[in-house]
């Protein structure tokens, strides 16, 4: 199975075996992760799973749709410009080995 | 009704009868032991009761489709009591353009903006409640708050409110059979309609309130003429009966669960927390359903185009096959993926607001109540959809 990396702000990182098909906030959340909410369980409605991906890796995941890009004006952590709702970031083959760091805060 | 194949596990009796709506937890247990998707002849419906399939049926929205109803009725084959919703009964295209709109009025952008407002109105209610002592948790809490911050935010009247109960009451009935409760609330209803109606237009709402700013997407060109007073009546329909409940349950929860509600006072930081329990644990919306779109198989079960599929929301919110000790309402539980709020597409567009308001109920309560004390049985409103409350009798203990 696929692994992703969750880095804590403070540094600590989580290592999860994923699913394919699975986002990587079912993932989180079923590992119990701190820092990664996600209120409304995966409807794109709430903007507390938000991560920053690793630079490199951006473009190998599927691009922003209009209702994440509305939501991520609504983080509580600053929105960068490798801001995702990792709700909307399904586990594939490709994106084994990635790492996501936490914001501050959701 | 369609074919229902001779294999798919059968219970024999009625989710919208008086019994299963009063206390309908055990009966949830039946139908998921009985199988991932059950059979309900007294319908001719197919139901799912667990929450993988659950999750599963409201996740596919292209199979399970909701424009011909979220209720029993068909409307590809029965016409709908009223004109059907644009956001809750239809598909996208349909979907995405009113979901866009809504989403973006009910962001938690918006939240961030009503927050201080809502919250006054939170404190200075439970300090006149704390006055009196002895109140109605619906009537004078659970109702008064929704029926106040909400219909203000989306710049309603104040002449006229508590019609909004009325009517969330008979659409919540509507969902469900033509059986007695719909007869009732479709009765007390009749008179409201036009008042309904007429404040779903411009001219009544304020000005930078939530049902101005539809008519605004109006001007804008991404809404027409026609479909903003109909997305207005979304607000007044699903935006008030369903928080109603949301906290009524929540004080419900409380008020039976001392041990929980000491770990509230203590630490108030866990409101947020306790409500979304609450929603798991006592689901404010009960069921919806979905209609095949076509031939398919749902957990090995075939099912027949046009076959009504009723998910039951609160039973996948009480599956062991998802939670530990279900039946345990624990407000330190992360309470994340109930379904009380449905998922996917559809899920509930004004649930950041609906969070709002419980989170700051009970974290207003929780500083400054130190004992919420039930005094004598509560009573129960039964709608074929909501978990509803008549009366609450409770006292509050000031901290």
């Amino acid at each position: 199975m696929p692994e992703v990396h969750l880095i804590q702000p403070g540094g600590q990182c989580v290592t999860l075996d994923v699913p394919v098909g699975t986002s990587i906030m079912q993932a989180a959340v079923s590992a119990g992760v701190a820092g990664i909410v996600a209120e409304c369980g995966g409807s794109c409605m709430c903007a507390t799973c938000h991560v920053y991906v690793e630079e490199a890796a951006l473009t190998r995941l599927p691009p922003v749709q209009p209702a994440e890009h509305d939501m991520l004006e609504c983080t509580a952590g600053e929105r960068r410009f490798n801001s995702r709702l990792s709700c909307q970031v399904r586990m594939t083959e490709d994106l084994a080995g990635l790492s996501f760091t936490l914001p501050e805060s959701q | 009704m369609t074919d229902i194949a001779a294999d798919i596990p059968v219970v024999d009796f009625d989710p919208f009868s008086d019994e299963f709506l009063t206390d309908p937890y055990d009966y949830h247990r039946r139908m998921r032991d009985a199988g991932p998707v059950v059979h309900i002849p007294k319908y001719g419906i197919l139901a799912v009761a667990r929450h993988a399939e659950v999750h599963g049926v409201l996740n596919d929205w292209q199979t399970f489709i909701s424009s011909a109803g979220v209720g029993l009725a068909n409307f590809r084959t029965e016409k709908p009591f009223r004109p059907p919703s644009l956001i809750l009964e239809a598909d996208p295209p349909q979907h995405t353009r009113s979901r866009t709109v809504l989403s973006r009025i009910l962001s938690p952008r918006t939240v961030q903006q009503i927050r201080s407002q809502f919250q006054e109105v939170a404190e200075a209610l439970i300090d006149r409640l704390l006055e009196k002592g002895t109140i109605d948790g619906v009537k004078e809490l659970g109702e008064a708050y929704p029926l106040k911050v909400f219909p203000d935010a989306v710049g309603l009247t104040e002449e006229g409110r508590e019609n909004l109960l009325a009517y969330g009451d008979m659409v919540f009935n509507a969902f469900g059979p033509r059986n007695q409760l719909l007869i009732n609330a479709a009765k007390r209803v009749e008179p409201l309609t036009d008042w309904i109606m007429t404040n779903c237009q411009r001219q009544n709402l304020r000005p930078g309130g939530f049902g101005d700013q539809i008519y605004q997407a109006v001007e804008t060109g991404e809404l027409t003429e026609t479909e903003a007073p109909m997305l207005v009546r979304s607000f007044l329909s699903a935006g008030v009966d369903t928080t109603v409940n949301g906290i009524g349950n929540a004080l419900w929860c409380l008020a039976n669960h001392p041990d929980q509600w000491d770990k509230l006072h203590a630490n108030p930081a866990l409101a947020r927390q306790a409500f979304e329990e609450s929603l798991r644990f006592e689901a404010a919306v009960q069921t919806f359903f979905r209609t095949a779109s076509r031939d398919c198989e749902l957990a090995g079960a075939p099912i027949r185009s046009d076959t009504k599929m009723l998910t039951f929301l609160a039973s996948a919110n009480r599956d062991p096959r998802q939670w530990q000790n279900p039946d345990v309402f624990d407000i330190e539980r992360r309470a994340t993926g109930h379904m009380t709020f449905g998922s996917g597409l559809h899920g509930c567009v004004g649930q950041v607001v609906a969070r709002l308001e419980g989170e700051l109920i009970l974290s207003t309560l929780a500083r400054r109540v130190r004992r919420i004390e039930p005094l004598g049985p509560s009573t129960r409103r039964l709608n074929n959809t909501l978990r509803a409350l008549a009366s609450l009798p409770l006292r509050l203990h000031a901290a």
